[in-house]
């Protein structure tokens, strides 16, 4: 045993001089985006003193802050709307066996790993053929921030539902029926049983949803019309006309609110593994 | 005390637990309902819409028409131009895999030595970027690869000369290791974690030394890892879009832009569509492996 420690040692030290530098890999690229967003150059990879002026020129410009709105205001529906169907998708899946369910957890699946760029497609197809039937029986439609938050729910109930499901099947399912025993309604057991022990999930499955919607380019950019135009797809698009340090600047503003996101979640994530489900009140 | 008078106790015969069961049976589909038409309607539909207008016509004028159902779409796949572009995206995608998996490996091993307290705190610092903002990770990319930019200033400064891969494959394959790292990282430290450390002890004890344990027993035992891990980083870097719109070039078109550009200049809907389902079907073979290797915990 003795004869092996020491061999060991240097292979473990190597392994973490590796890890080291994963680590540096995962987090300089991001730094450095922070450092530059404050430095007073035209050249975005140029430092030339400190400055906030960069943030101001993103406050003051109204394309922008309209974009920053457009998604805020995604986000929120899109992730309300798909917390309610995602959570009674996984409910059904979970606690019911039905007709035609495999067929309903096959198709949950499908939008997780659909790539971005099918779905994109699928979307600028099915918005403009559906705007046209629409139009020839008389309705008015145009593609907008509707449509954009109708492609957001259609990806986001699928995440929420996969979250909360894995809450729902590690949870303890006898204190479902002893309430039941005890002459509780299924919506008293429901609120005051299940629901409790299920909310870390449903949070969790929120900020995921909130994350994904804020994040999403692809999907986003197809199914949108003019004056629906996100943070993201507008920022994309700076991108590729060329870049300019505001664009450092907004790029730094959505990293804090995706950085903001991932520490709530794993704060309610921390409380979901460490919280037994039987150590909840009543 | 009320309540046991409104719920008289009834017997459980056969026809009664025959009803209950139906009534647990349409309550489940009723929950699912809202979510099940909700798919149906803004996602098998334009699903399907797509795979039909693979089949259709393009008009002179860049439309589609629906109608005169043909192959044409799908027998463009065998152009050269066609097949090229397909080749780079999976040999790129193939690329990025295999870095991932090198770099992923041993850091993902490293991590299942530590204490439970130290690997938390790892694999929350790997959980972090993989949900920071994916196109803010790619700008990051461009930032530091730009002309003049921190990097090629820095190997200026040590002698090296100015580092010019900004638009290049490099930069896209480099990108896509940056944002899709923790796909591989997490399922290797699942499957590596799982490893029964009696069967390492084993091996040892039979005088086995550290390349003979890892090449016959650990990395046997983590090969359901390995593929989970390949196959998430494969599926979206073969379709990927964004980063090699950002950083890659003009030159070197891959799958994921060829086919927004038959939505867009080529205006080409019915071979748009026949490539997004090409692209769907790999994505689904792939996935289908991903479940049957075992994946599905992830």
């Amino acid at each position: 045993m003795t004869t092996i420690a020491r061999p060991r040692n240097l292979g473990s030290r190597l392994l973490g001089l590796q890890a080291a530098l994963v680590y540096a890999f995962f987090y300089l690229p991001i730094l450095v985006l922070v450092i530059f967003s404050f430095s007073d150059d035209r050249l975005v990879g140029r430092w030339g003193g400190f400055t906030l002026g960069w943030y101001e020129a993103f406050w003051n410009d109204q394309e922008l802050t309209d974009s920053l709105w457009v998604s805020l205001q995604v986000a929120a529906s899109s992730t309300v709307i798909s917390v309610v169907l995602g959570t009674l998708a996984a409910f059904s899946l979970e606690r019911f066996r039905f007709r035609g369910q495999r067929v309903f957890d096959a198709l949950l699946y499908l939008p997780i790993i659909i790539p971005d760029v099918t779905m994109g497609i699928m979307m600028l197809i099915f918005f403009s053929e559906g705007i046209d039937l629409l139009d020839s029986v008389g309705i008015e439609a145009s593609k907008g921030i509707g449509t954009v938050t109708l492609s957001h729910i259609a990806f986001n109930i699928s995440f929420v539902s996969v979250v909360v499901r894995a809450r729902l099947s590690g949870m303890d399912t006898n204190l479902e029926e002893a309430a039941m025993d005890l002459y509780a309604t299924r919506w008293q057991t429901f609120w005051r049983v299940t629901f409790p022990q299920i909310l870390p999930g449903i949070i969790g499955g929120a900020l995921l949803a909130i994350t994904l919607s804020l994040d999403d380019v692809v999907v986003t950019q197809f199914s949108a019309g003019p004056g629906a135009t996100t943070l993201p797809v507008r920022v994309f698009s700076l991108i590729r006309k060329g870049v300019t340090p505001i664009i450092n600047a907004v790029s730094v503003v959505m990293l804090v609110a995706s950085l903001l996101l991932v520490v709530v979640s794993l704060i309610v994530g921390g409380l979901r593994s460490s919280s037994t489900p039987v150590a909840n009140d009543d | 005390m009320t309540a046991v008078e409104e719920h008289p106790v009834v017997e459980a015969t056969p026809e009664f637990e025959a009803l209950a069961a139906r009534q647990e049976r349409r309550r489940g589909a009723l929950y699912a309902l809202p979510a099940y038409l909700y798919l149906v309607v803004f996602f098998a539909i334009p699903f399907l819409i797509v795979v039909v207008y693979s089949f259709a016509t393009r008009t002179r004028t860049g439309g589609v028409e629906l109608g005169g159902w043909n192959l044409d779409s799908y027998q463009r796949l065998g152009e050269e131009i066609v097949r090229d572009v397909l080749v780079r995206s999976v040999v790129l995608a193939i690329v990025t895999t295999l870095i991932c998996l090198v770099i992923a490996y041993p850091f993902a091993y490293f991590i299942t030595t530590r204490s439970p307290a130290v690997r938390n705190v790892m694999l929350a610092l790997v959980m972090i970027p993989f949900w920071t903002n994916f196109l803010v990770r790619n700008y990051a990319w461009r930032l530091i690869l730009a002309n003049e930019g921190p990097l090629s200033n820095t190997t200026d400064a040590v002698g090296l000369g100015p580092t010019e891969i900004l638009f290049t494959q490099s930069a896209v394959v480099l990108g896509m290791v940056y944002a899709f790292l923790p796909f591989m990282v997490l399922p290797l430290y699942a499957s590596i974690e799982r490893i029964d450390t009696s069967l390492i002890e084993a091996s040892r004890d039979l005088y086995g030394n550290a390349r003979q344990t890892f090449t016959s027993v650990i990395f046997p035992l983590s090969l359901p890892g390995v593929v989970a891990g390949s196959i998430l980083v494969f599926v979206p870097s073969a379709g990927a879009y964004v980063t090699p719109a950002i950083l890659g070039g003009n030159k070197n078109v891959l799958l994921g832009s060829y086919i927004v550009d038959q939505f867009g200049n080529a205006r080409n809907f019915p071979f748009g569509a026949s490539l997004s389902v090409v692209l769907m079907v790999l994505m689904l073979t792939a996935t289908l492996a991903y479940f049957r290797s075992g994946g599905r915990n992830l």
